[in-house]
């Protein structure tokens, strides 16, 4: 057993979760500023790319650096394509922001979840109950 | 994790600030005066978004009330001989404040506070979460 895999995807997931986090709370914060336009990122997309990059990518030399994991570059963050259009051109709807925080929240608990359940079992492993 | 906090005390700072104007608007709504500059004027607030400095590409960005604009609506003018207030032509200005309007501003602000304290809630309890991590 691999202690780095122990975790499974949730690592990973935990962290793009945290940043899909704040995204919708810049979203919310905006909520009334003329010409903001709501971010959000593709979170299966991204999560997909980092669970590849966990299995590929070996340094073979000492200098090497390792892709950093669980960042979400710029580039892929998009932007929501409103519903309605506003004068102001701010496309924040605030209900929509507020539901997608409340179930990124949720979820991000799931994970800990899971993490907590993999953490149990290795320590009573340890113990040898 | 800690950003969503940054980022939501921004907005609950900003719509506070509005609130702010809204009731300043509110309380002068009635204040009459004898000559047009002297009358109080509708204050209305402009928010931007807050960049980070280092890296303008970030798009997790707070908010920030960027300044206050007086309202260029025209005042009331109205003629009123008889008041103490009135000035040698009989008349009196009442402020440009719109109290329909300021009504709906106030309701906005407090809903989208509301929200941004949402937010913090749910990152507390997300926070305080993951700091028992592997406790229990």
């Amino acid at each position: 057993m691999n202690i780095d895999n122990f975790m499974g995807i949730h690592e990973q997931a935990l962290r793009v979760r945290d940043y899909r986090s704040e995204l919708l709370a810049a979203n919310l914060a905006n909520a009334d500023t003329p010409g903001y336009k709501a971010r959000d990122i593709d979170f299966k997309q991204i999560l997909s790319q980092e669970a590849g990059q966990q299995q590929g990518l070996a340094t073979t030399h000492q200098r090497h650096i390792p892709l950093s994991q669980g960042t979400v570059s710029t580039n892929q963050v998009g932007y929501r394509i409103p519903e309605q259009p506003s004068l102001d051109g701010n496309t924040v709807n605030t209900e929509r922001e507020q539901v997608e925080f409340a179930s990124n929240s949720l979820r991000y608990q799931a994970s800990l979840e899971f993490v907590n359940g993999k953490i149990k079992g290795l320590l009573r492993s340890f113990k040898g109950q | 994790m800690f950003k969503v906090f940054d980022v939501a005390a921004s907005g609950m700072s900003a719509q506070n600030q509005r609130l702010n104007l809204v009731a300043s608007n509110m309380a002068n709504a009635d204040a009459v005066s004898s000559s047009m500059d002297q009358t109080y004027r509708s204050r209305q607030p402009f928010f931007r978004t807050l960049e980070n400095q280092f890296n303008p590409e970030d798009p997790t960005v707070g908010v920030k009330m960027a300044g206050v604009v007086e309202s260029q609506a025209p005042l009331v003018q109205e003629y009123s001989p008889n008041h103490p207030m009135a000035n040698a032509d009989g008349y009196i200005f009442r402020p440009n404040v719109n109290i329909v309007e300021e009504m709906a501003n106030m309701i906005s602000a407090s809903r989208s506070y509301q929200s941004n304290i949402e937010v913090v809630n749910s990152a507390k309890a997300m926070a305080t979460k993951t700091l028992q991590m592997g406790k229990g």
